[in-house]
């Protein structure tokens, strides 16, 4: 992004005329032109495919009736307003982030200084068309169409509200502190999740048995990523380590892992582990999977770290050391950010695969977002109906992947450190 | 006879330590490791299958319902007193023996068919209650195609799920008969489902319970038939470990209650009726019996004596259960056939409750 050849290449082009500009990209020659437009038409008629079957054969009822099935699973119905409450919080968590982080110059941004550029004018829509339109569409219940609203009010107004003083408190004393704490409030907000999700402390337990759907499949996903990154992290530190035992049982513990299918591994945890403890004293089911997965994410992301660790050049250690800090300075605050900002990519990777691994938990009889989509269709109303619902769960786990890139796209040009000179 | 009075002194004693140990049990001396625990922990864990029209599935409101999960609430009822002291737990068909072996579920309900490797100590050691439902591998037909029986189908083209079970048993079974077919596979019930309506096959083979569950979302169901052979018997039926033989009595009774219920014209709308009638008339000795107002073949299994008030009262007798999840109350519309009483001509028959 941003090279000179790159823009070299793009601003000719961006001079033109509009239909010369479109005629210089789509048909410089005759050959091209006919290969454009015959991709064009492929296109255009799987699009009217789509969209007759959409509207006129799918049936979707069984999406109105199944919606919050599909969301939170067999969620107690008298306490999902916790789940609503985390939703707003997580909204306006999001709509503040949003907000804030917009502000923040960037030399790769071609649009400076505006409360709302083009790609947030895009996200604004899509958001307003999910949560006005799309509930309307389905025809769900008047409460549930007024939430998704709220959620999405609560969203925009705080995006505009933190944009607006971030753009007048740029870099001063208090946007500094505004964004220190909004890296202390994601964690916070994570733990209270988890209390409000599973209950405890003055709220009725919920039982993570009854947690279904997008629920469970966020949650797994998310236990897993979160914990699986410190843990890999250690572990590819252990693979590089001069003591032997830690050096071995590191290899040890990744090529294990790495050498088994995460399928046999569920198994074994959801199957061996109640043979292995007294009956009753095995944790929950849904905890044994969360933790399979962490576990086996950790060795994955343990080699991509390594991979990171082996790029950073011997030298930086060298000159941390000889600056006077010790080895554990040397590799916390020197070598780790620096390796994985160049793992960040594999990284994510690792975890977009595991959202899509928590897939395999609806074989193991957990009903994430794919097994409580088969426990609908095994509904004798639905029957004949897994068209819509499969269409609905590619498009949701679509969104959670592309969430994760884009995301970590974001990340990676704000760690660039061609871009970090105008941060605060 | 010096040495008799201190035994005679001390069985007692013995016997009052052995009892005392299942005294919360409510039972007249009835050890069962899974009663007691189940009782302390104060829900029943059923592992049941979560995606089978009619006997596990799913509700829009997060509930579950269907004949398997019926079994789980009347034991549910007889054990704790309340049919939604119920936790369901759905299994897979890889991962429901080894739940039940390991103690994760306490009841396995989930459409499994009767087996002698399934029952054998030597096998998978489970012991299994009374067969809840008869089904077999069947044959849905379009009512105008004339075919009526297993010959009829010679040179047709049939619709099959490949890698099933259905699979070999049709091949089987039309193969011992000498009849030539045409089998067009499909590895979605959902795609061999839509061929058939669309008619690109003369008749489609599954599970019975399957096939009446999916006639409904034809296009006119009506025209359609399920013939009356059966390929293959699968007697499904409840299933507990059989190191625990008072926990396997136990649900075996409620079974039969279910049935026996059903023989006494008990439903879960008269019992209250029927129970009161029993009390005044100790002439309805059979009746009596079974609801616990005279003797107490309750406690015998360990559970009290009136349980079969609380099953009824909970889910009805066996007749209302398979009426209302695939018989005739419901969408599959599925004749009662070989589950009907054996006073009726099926097999269903519970043993004297004396």
């Amino acid at each position: 992004m941003g090279t000179p050849s790159f823009a070299a290449k793009r601003l000719p082009v961006a001079a033109l005329l509009p239909l010369k500009r479109l005629r210089a990209q789509l048909a410089p020659t005759v050959a091209d032109g006919l290969l454009s437009l015959g991709l064009l038409a492929l296109i255009a008629w799987a699009a009217v495919q789509l969209f007759g079957w959409a509207i006129g054969r799918a049936d979707w009822a069984v999406l109105q009736l199944n919606s919050m099935l599909l969301l939170v699973g067999r969620y107690p119905l008298a306490e999902q307003w916790r789940l609503w409450l985390l939703g707003g919080l997580l909204a306006a968590q999001a709509g503040l982030s949003w907000g804030l982080l917009r502000a923040w110059p960037r030399a790769d941004r071609r649009e400076q200084g505006q409360l709302w550029p083009r790609h947030d004018r895009i996200a604004v829509v899509v958001i307003i068309l999910l949560a006005l339109l799309l509930p309307a569409g389905l025809r769900l219940a008047g409460p549930l169409q007024g939430r998704w609203g709220l959620l999405a009010a609560v969203l925009l107004a705080l995006r505009w509200a933190a944009g607006r003083w971030a753009a007048d408190h740029w870099g001063g004393r208090l946007h500094r502190r505004g964004l220190k704490l909004l890296g202390l409030l994601w964690p916070l907000l994570y733990l209270l999740g988890f209390w409000l999700i599973g209950g405890g402390l003055g709220l009725a337990a919920v039982a993570p048995g009854d947690w279904g759907g997008l629920l469970l499949t966020v949650v797994m996903a998310s236990f897993a990523m979160a914990l699986s990154f410190p843990l890999g992290v250690l572990l590819a530190l252990g693979r590089r380590s001069s003591l032997p035992v830690l050096r071995w049982g590191s290899v040890a513990y990744i090529e294990f892992i790495r050498g088994a299918p995460l399928i046999t591994l569920l198994f074994i945890g959801q199957n061996i582990l109640g043979f292995l403890l007294p009956a009753g004293m095995s944790p929950d089911r849904v905890w044994r999977a969360a933790w399979v997965l962490t576990l086996f994410a950790a060795a994955y992301l343990a080699e991509a770290v390594r991979s990171g660790l082996a790029a950073v050049p011997r030298g930086q250690l060298e000159a941390a050391r000889s600056l006077g800090l010790n080895q554990a300075q040397a590799l916390v605050t020197v070598v780790i950010p620096q390796a994985l900002r160049v793992a960040l990519p594999t990284m994510v990777g690792q975890f977009i695969a595991l959202v899509q691994d928590t897939t395999l938990l609806s074989l193991i009889g957990l009903l994430d977002l794919l097994g409580m989509a088969r426990g609908i269709m095994a509904n004798p109303e639905f029957l004949g109906h897994s068209s819509e619902l499969y269409l609905v769960l590619a498009v949701l786990y679509w969104s959670c992947c592309a969430a994760l890139g884009l995301g970590s796209r974001a990340l990676e040009r704000r760690l660039d450190p061609r871009n970090l000179a105008g941060s605060p | 006879m010096g040495l008799k009075l201190p035994c005679r002194s001390l069985l007692p004693a013995l016997l009052a330590l052995v009892l005392g140990a299942c005294a919360s049990e409510g039972g007249a001396g009835v050890s069962s490791v899974h009663m007691a625990t189940i009782r302390s922990r104060g829900t029943l864990i059923c592992g049941s299958n979560g995606q089978l029209p009619g006997f596990s599935v799913i509700r829009p409101d997060g509930g579950y319902g269907g004949l398997d999960v019926d079994i789980c609430r009347a034991v549910a009822a007889a054990l704790l007193g309340d049919a939604g002291k119920l936790q369901l737990r759905p299994l897979t068909t890889t991962d429901r023996f080894a739940a039940l072996a390991s103690g994760e579920v306490d009841l396995l309900s989930r459409n499994t068919t009767v087996t002698l490797g399934r029952d054998a100590p030597g096998g998978n050691a489970l012991s299994f209650a009374p067969v809840v439902f008869f089904d077999g591998g069947g044959l849905l037909v379009p009512l105008a195609s004339g075919i009526n029986d297993l010959k009829g189908l010679a040179g047709r083209t049939i619709c099959v799920l490949s890698g099933t079970s259905s699979e070999s048993v049709l091949a089987d079974g039309l193969r011992a008969l000498q009849v030539p077919y045409t089998p067009l596979r499909f590895q979605t019930a959902d795609q061999a489902f839509s061929a058939y309506g669309s008619g690109r096959c003369q008749a489609i083979t599954s599970d019975r319970s399957g096939l009446a569950a999916r006639r409904t979302r034809l296009a006119d169901p009506a025209a359609h038939r399920i013939l009356p052979a059966v390929l293959s018997k699968e007697p499904l039926a409840p299933a507990t470990v059989q190191s625990d033989p008072a926990w396997a009595d136990a649900v075996r009774w409620i079974v039969y209650a279910l049935f026996e219920a059903e023989e006494q014209g008990i439903t879960q709308a008269n019992v209250a009726a029927k129970l009161a009638e029993a009390k005044a008339n100790p002439k309805l000795a059979e009746r009596r019996r079974l609801l616990g107002v005279e003797g107490n073949l309750g406690s015998q299994l360990g559970l009290s004596d009136d349980f079969v008030v609380k099953v009824i009262s909970a889910v009805g007798n066996y007749g209302e259960i398979y009426s209302r999840n695939v018989g005739a109350g419901s969408s599959l519309d599925l004749p009662r056939g070989a589950n009907r009483l054996a006073r009726d001509g099926g097999l269903m028959i519970a043993p004297p409750f004396r």
